[in-house]
C-alpha cells in the first residue's frame, strides 16, 4: 500500500517499508556504460566474487564515447567489451550502439514493477514504464553486479499531477522543464517523484520518456510516471513475459505524499532553461535575441521517434541558418533507421544538419559538438551547468526539439509558432 | 584539523571534475584537476586533510564517481556541506569519504577556517571561531559501511548473494 515507489520497494523486500529507512533491495536488472563501466570493473575485481550475479540481468552499453574520440576511450570501449565477453553478458557493439536510456525500454529490457540501477544519473529514465529505476556510482554498480542487491533509502514521495491540454508545441519537455521551476533543483532530493494526471495520460510514451529523464535534475532518486494501457501496449511489443510477467503499480488510495503539485499544461508555451541551471525556466516568448552558435537534437532526453519527428516538422523546406552549425543526433540505430524510413533523414540533411552515429552525441562536452569560448548552444539535452557542452565560458540553453529546430532555421532562440507556415504536426 | 575551502549552492560534478579530465580514475590523475571547472588553482592550494565546505545541492549533476574520487585523492578529510546530491552522497560513502550534513554550515564556517572535524560523533569545529556545528546523523547501515571503509570492503566481508 502507498505510492508507487512505496509499493515496489516493499514488493521486492516483502516488508513493510517506511519512506527515509534504508533496505537492501533486490536488483532486478543493472546497467553501466564506457564511463561508469570501467572503474566498477576494478570494483568489482577487488569485491572477489568471480562472477555477476546474473549475466541475463547485467547490460553493458557503451554510449558516452562511441565512436571513440580519443586512444582512452578507444581502452575504456575495449574494457567493456573485455568485461562483457569474460561474464557472458548483454553488450552493444559500435554498430548496434545507441544512447542507453534510449535502447534498453526499446530492446525490451525494462520491466515495470523491478527495480533498475544503472550507472547514470539518467537512470531515473525508465520511472516512465513504472519501473524503479535508479542512478548509481560505479562503486555501487559493483556491489550490485556482485550480490544482486543494494543499500537504498526509501524515499519520501512527491506527486506531480499535470492537467488541461498543452497547446501545439507544448511537450513532455516542456512538462518537466515547467516542474522543475517549481520544485528547483534541490526541491526532490532523495525523493521519488510520482507523475500522472489527465494530461499526462494522453501524452505519448516518448514525452514521458523525456520527463522522468529529468526527475533527477530536481535531485530526485527516480521519477515513476503512473502506468495506463498507453504503457501496457509499449511493453507487451518489446517485453518477453513469458517468465517474468510484469506488475503495473498504480498508487493506492492512502498513499501519503511528502509533496504534491499540480501544473496545468492549458496555459502553458515552450519551456526554456537558461544558463546555468536546469530548473532555471522561462517561457521561450521572453527570451529575445539570443543569437546561438549551435543547436543539438538528440540525447537521453530527447533523442527518440517523436523528437526526431518535431524536428523535422520544423526543418521541412527551412534551411539551417548561415553561421549556425546544427546536430542532430538520433538515440538509436532504430530511431535513426526510423528517420530514414520516414524521410526525415532527408530533411535534417537538405537543412544543413550533420547527422550524428547514435549515442549521446555533444551532450556532455566530450566528442561531436564541443563548444568553444564563449560559444552558445541550444539543446534538447538535459544539463546547461558551466562548460558543460565545453568551454567553460560557453553557454547552453534546454529546450524541446521543435524550439531548437526552430531556433536553427532563425539562429536566434525562436518558437516554433512563430516561424512562417509552421507545420502542423499530429 | 584542516582549512576549510568553502563554495556555494548547487556545485555540480562537471565543476567538481570536468568531463574532459574523466577518461582516467587514476586517484593521483583526478586529484591533480579536482574542483577544475570552478578553481584551476585548488589542488595547488589543497593540503592533505583539509577540509571541502558547500552549500546546498553538493554534487549534483552526473553519476561520474570520479568526483568523490578526486577529493578523496586531493587528500579531503571529509566534504561538509548543507545538502547533498543523492548521488555524490552514495559515492562518498561508498569510498569511504566522510561526508556531513549540516544545515547551516555556511553561516559558520568562512574560507581557511580551520576545522576539526569528529566523524565518528557528526561533530564539526570551528576552532577559528570555537562554533561547534552537529551533522544529520547517519543511517546504522551507512556508518557500517563508513566504518568498514567502504563499500568494497564492507562487501569483502559482509556480501552475499541473497539479502
Ligand atoms: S545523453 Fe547526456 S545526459 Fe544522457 S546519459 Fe548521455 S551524457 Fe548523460
Amino acid at each position: 500500500m502507498g505510492t508507487i515507489a512505496e509499493q515496489i520497494l516493499q514488493e521486492a523486500t516483502g516488508t513493510d517499508v517506511t519512506p527515509g529507512e534504508t533496505i537492501k533491495a533486490p536488483v532486478d536488472l543493472a546497467f553501466g556504460h564506457d564511463m561508469t563501466l570501467p572503474p566498477a570493473i576494478d570494483a568489482f575485481e577487488r569485491l572477489d566474487v568471480g562472477t555477476v550475479f546474473d549475466p541475463d540481468r547485467t547490460v553493458v552499453i557503451p554510449d558516452h564515447l562511441v565512436p571513440p574520440p580519443d586512444e582512452q576511450s578507444v581502452e575504456l570501449y575495449a574494457a567493456c567489451e573485455e568485461f562483457a565477453n569474460r561474464h557472458d553478458l548483454e553488450f552493444y557493439p559500435q554498430g548496434e550502439q545507441g544512447q542507453e536510456h534510449v535502447v534498453l525500454p526499446e530492446d525490451g529490457y525494462i520491466r515495470p514493477g523491478e527495480i533498475v540501477v544503472g550507472a547514470d544519473s539518467h537512470s531515473c529514465t525508465h520511472g516512465a514504464l513504472g519501473a524503479y529505476a535508479t542512478g548509481v556510482g560505479s562503486t555501487d554498480l559493483a556491489f550490485a553486479m556482485a550480490f544482486g542487491w543494494l543499500w537504498l533509502r526509501v524515499p519520501k514521495t512527491t506527486r506531480i499531477d499535470y492537467t488541461g491540454t498543452p497547446a501545439r508545441w507544448v511537450t513532455g519537455k516542456d512538462l518537466v522543464l515547467a516542474t522543475l521551476a517549481e520544485l528547483g533543483a534541490d526541491g526532490a532530493v532523495y525523493h521519488a517523484l510520482e507523475f500522472g494526471g489527465s494530461a499526462l495520460a494522453d501524452l505519448p510514451m516518448d514525452a514521458r520518456f523525456s520527463i522522468a529523464n529529468m526527475a533527477v535534475e530536481a535531485g530526485a532518486a527516480t521519477g515513476l510516471v503512473e502506468p495506463d494501457d498507453r504503457t501496457k501496449r509499449y511493453v507487451r511489443d518489446r517485453v518477453d513475459e513469458a517468465d517474468r510477467p510484469c506488475t503495473y503499480y498504480t498508487p493506492t488510495a492512502d498513499a501519503t505524499y511528502a509533496n504534491e503539485l499540480t501544473i496545468d499544461c492549458g496555459g502553458l508555451e515552450p519551456q526554456v532553461a537558461v544558463p546555468e541551471q536546469p530548473d532555471n525556466v522561462v517561457s521561450v516568448s521572453t527570451l529575445e535575441d539570443v543569437a546561438i552558435d549551435q543547436v543539438v537534437i538528440g540525447s537521453c532526453t530527447n533523442g527518440r521517434r517523436r523528437d526526431m519527428e518535431l524536428a523535422a516538422a520544423v526543418l521541412e523546406d527551412r534551411p539551417v541558418a548561415d553561421d549556425v552549425r546544427l546536430i542532430v543526433t538520433p538515440g538509436s540505430q532504430a530511431v535513426k533507421r526510423t528517420c530514414l524510413e520516414e524521410g526525415w533523414l532527408e530533411t535534417f540533411l537538405d537543412a544543413g544538419a550533420t547527422v550524428e552515429s547514435p549515442g549521446c552525441g555533444a551532450c556532455f562536452g566530450k566528442r561531436t559538438g564541443v563548444l568553444g569560448e564563449d560559444e552558445v548552444a541550444i539543446s534538447t539535452t538535459n544539463r546547461n551547468f558551466p562548460g558543460r557542452m565545453g568551454h567553460p565560458t560557453s553557454a547552453v540553453y534546454l529546450a524541446n526539439p521543435a524550439v531548437a529546430a526552430a531556433s536553427a532555421t532563425t539562429g536566434t532562440i525562436t518558437a516554433p509558432g512563430t516561424l512562417a507556415g509552421a507545420a502542423e504536426v499530429s | 584539523m584542516g582549512r576549510a575551502h568553502v563554495f556555494g549552492d548547487d556545485i555540480d560534478t562537471d565543476q567538481i571534475i570536468p568531463a574532459q579530465h574523466t577518461t582516467s580514475s587514476e586517484p593521483d590523475h583526478l586529484a591533480t584537476h579536482a574542483m577544475a571547472g570552478i578553481d584551476t588553482s585548488f589542488s595547488d592550494r589543497f593540503e592533505e586533510g583539509d577540509i571541502v565546505v558547500a552549500g546546498t545541492n553538493f554534487g549534483c549533476g552526473s553519476s561520474r564517481e570520479h568526483a568523490a574520487i578526486a577529493l578523496q585523492a586531493v587528500g579531503a578529510e571529509a566534504v561538509v556541506a548543507e545538502s547533498f546530491a543523492r548521488i555524490f552522497y552514495r559515492n562518498a560513502i561508498n569510498i569511504g569519504l566522510p561526508v556531513l550534513h549540516v544545515p547551516t554550515v555556511l553561516d559558520h564556517v568562512d574560507a581557511d577556517d580551520e576545522l576539526s572535524i569528529d566523524v565518528e560523533d557528526g561533530v564539526v569545529t570551528n576552532t577559528s571561531t570555537d562554533d561547534i556545528l552537529v551533522a544529520e546523523s547517519l543511517p546504522p547501515f551507512v556508518r557500517h559501511i563508513l566504518d568498514s571503509g567502504g563499500l568494497i570492503e564492507y562487501g569483502r566481508s559482509n556480501g552475499h548473494r541473497s539479502q
